[in-house]
């Protein structure tokens, strides 16, 4: 019983710690990426009357923000279920 | 009506409001004092952080600075928004499910040392101070504006209100109220933008707007215009930045990081029940607070657009009404150089004639575009709830320092629950009393560190909370060491490069690889973070107890 509990503790982490990786990859593309290191080329483009990197730098990046952190609040909340699921599971057939 | 019976009677509502708010939500208990009782629902607890987190300086000031920066403004675009992703991810949900009351709580308990406890408190009470001098300043200087008194009285009518909620109420007082502040101050934030965007583009929503053409027939771009009108008077255009990349990029990080590291936005998040809550509320805070800021690089080119196209080379006699309003207070300055009684307003110092002050933009931008009066009266008591719901927050958080940290946890554990609580009320009252002091008699480094409570906070707190949850073998004598090394370089390059402390005041390019002291803080967060590993693989583990503490934190409540 103890051990299940472990093992699926470890599961959980191991999920959360690849979700963390691929949206700090995209927190950091979008703020230091695109709307700093690649910002002057990115100006060359147009969105209506914006150059692209400066959208990014002062609208584009903040949206992402928003959106990053829902994101893992729903996959976050997703684990929680299944988990809670597996768990219930686990005790039931016992 | 007048604009000054309007404020009259609309700060007067607010203000009302608030203590009505205050004394309905009396705290009971330390733990009501200190974390609201812990119950707080996600959507209120995001108004409430939202409203924490905005000061006077976001509400008035940062459109400004954009509009006189243009691209450079970006980092404080990023940094005080980007912060809050890393709240999400990496802090806010094991925090709460550690579920204390305090940063320095955690540190202590986490590093199991009350050495490591006090270098957390001090870190925080040198953080939260630098950041409270600031607040009580604006809190006098955003009543001195818009209610025509001195600016000490406004201190004084400041604390004494923000005394009666805090100290009354504590954590679960403020946070009902800053729930109400958020209200009028977005929605006073708002209004003048969409009138303003409707006004110069067509399009009232002023994000759009912003990247309209402009509504004169010539179907220019406003941001091309802007750019135009910028490098013709010998600026760089808007939409390009004069710092260097290394820089934008370390000041940025450092604005995040800081964010993330400040105590009084991360205590929030002990207010709510769970884990899920608090990623819930950390989302809605953002996307509260991101209402106001991408509203604010908006707002800086209408106001900028207009200001120029008002002033620049039209005779000083036909300025409007407002130019002569906004001269009287100090925050425009003509000087004719040349005497020729037109303006000239462009980037050689020498020729300039024109000083505007950064608050200009929202302050008069009411006037500029001509709106009725109540916008104008809106527009005072929204600068009013984001100054004292800031200055609110910190003070709480200094005085849970205080009597929390220092005295129930170092110097007297076994004071009583009831001592406890009137403790806590005692060092809010003290905490105002020496907030409003600096409010009064500013020293005169207090606006230039402000700024550097952030590159504080991201070099001491935030790498011990982060390591503390994701870095089991991270021990006492890592973490203590790290938070050290990392506040003391961070002080040092303040007083070096900032300050001008340390003999005379270096030229920029002395300056370590070219970085700022706003952007050193992610330097010093870097050497706080090497040093805490380093010396923890030199030192021994920590013990079980501590390896299943972390486990413990990492899961939901459902598992452990």
């Amino acid at each position: 019983m103890n051990s299940k509990k472990t093992k699926i503790a470890k599961l959980y982490w191991k999920k959360n710690l690849q979700y963390l990786f691929i949206l700090l990859s995209i927190w950091a593309i979008t703020s230091f990426g695109a709307s700093i290191l690649w910002k002057e080329w990115l100006d060359q483009f147009y969105f209506y009357g914006f150059p692209v990197g400066f959208w990014f730098a002062q609208q584009g990046s903040i949206y992402i923000f928003v959106i990053l952190i829902f994101i893992y609040v729903r996959l976050m909340n997703k684990l929680d279920d299944t988990i809670d699921e597996e768990f219930n599971k686990s005790i039931n057939t016992k | 009506m007048s604009v000054q019976l309007w404020t009259y009677i609309i700060v007067g509502l607010t203000f009302a409001l608030y203590i009505f708010i205050a004394i309905k939500s009396k705290a009971g208990s330390t733990k009501e004092f200190y974390v609201a009782g812990g119950g707080v629902s996600p959507l209120a607890n995001g108004m409430a952080t939202a409203a924490d987190w905005m000061s006077a300086a976001s509400f008035i000031s940062m459109a400004g600075i954009i509009a006189f920066s243009g691209y450079d403004g970006s980092v404080y675009l990023m940094g005080w928004t980007g912060g809050y992703v890393l709240l999400a991810l990496l802090l806010a949900p094991y925090l709460r499910k550690f579920g204390k009351f305090t940063v320095p709580d955690f540190i202590g308990d986490r590093y199991y040392s009350q050495s490591a406890r006090l270098v957390a408190v001090v870190c925080a009470l040198i953080v939260s101070f630098t950041y409270v001098a600031g607040q009580m300043r604006g809190v006098g200087i955003v009543f001195s504006r818009f209610l025509e008194v001195d600016i000490n009285t406004g201190v004084y009518i400041g604390m004494a209100i923000v005394l009666f909620y805090a100290v009354l109420g504590g954590m679960k007082g403020i946070t009902y109220t800053q729930v109400a502040q958020y209200c009028v101050l977005i929605f006073a934030f708002m209004v003048p933008a969409f009138f303003i965007s409707f006004q110069m583009t067509g399009n009232p929503i002023p994000q759009f707007g912003m990247g309209s053409s402009i509504n004169d027939g010539s179907g220019q771009y406003l941001l091309e215009k802007l750019n135009n009108l910028s490098t013709d008077l010998g600026f760089s255009a808007y939409t390009s930045g004069e710092k260097s990349v290394a820089d934008v990029l370390a000041i940025t990080l450092a604005l995040m990081v800081g964010t993330a590291g400040l105590p009084h936005v991360i205590v929030r998040f002990f207010t709510v029940k769970r884990m899920r809550d608090a990623r819930k509320s950390v989302g809605l805070a953002l996307l509260f607070i991101s209402l106001l800021y991408a509203t604010a690089p908006a707002i800086a080119v209408f106001a900028k657009t207009n200001l120029i196209e008002t002033v620049s080379n039209k005779s000083y006699s036909e300025m409007p009404g407002w130019f002569k309003n906004w001269e009287n207070t100090g925050l425009i300055k003509f000087n004719d150089k040349n005497n020729d009684g037109l303006i000239q307003y462009q980037a050689n110092r020498a020729k300039n004639e024109l000083e505007i002050d950064n608050d200009i933009m929202v302050l008069a931008n009411p006037e500029i575009a001509e709106l009725p009066a109540w916008v104008i009266a809106l527009v005072a008591a929204g600068g009013l709830a984001a100054a004292l719901s800031t200055a609110a927050g910190l003070l709480l958080v200094i005085s849970t320092s205080v009597s929390n940290d220092l005295i129930k946890k170092i110097i007297n554990p076994s004071i009583s629950e009831k001592s406890e609580l009137w403790t806590a009320r005692i060092s809010a009252s003290f905490a105002v009393l020496i907030a409003g002091y600096f409010g009064i008699n500013p020293p005169d480094f207090v606006a230039a560190v402000v700024a550097l409570a952030f590159g504080l906070a991201a070099a001491s707190l935030f790498p011990a909370i982060v390591l503390g949850i994701f870095f089991k073998r991270i021990n006492k004598q890592g973490a203590i060491s790290g938070m050290l090394a990392g506040i003391t370089l961070m002080l040092f390059y303040m007083m070096k490069y900032k300050l001008g402390w340390l003999g005379k005041m270096p030229d920029k390019s002395e300056w370590w690889f070219g970085i700022s002291p706003e952007g050193f803080g992610s330097i010093a967060m870097c050497v706080n973070f090497i040093v805490s590993i380093i010396v923890s693989y030199l030192t021994s583990k920590p013990h079980k107890e501590i390896y299943e503490m972390v486990e413990r934190i990492r899961v939901p409540e459902s598992i452990k």
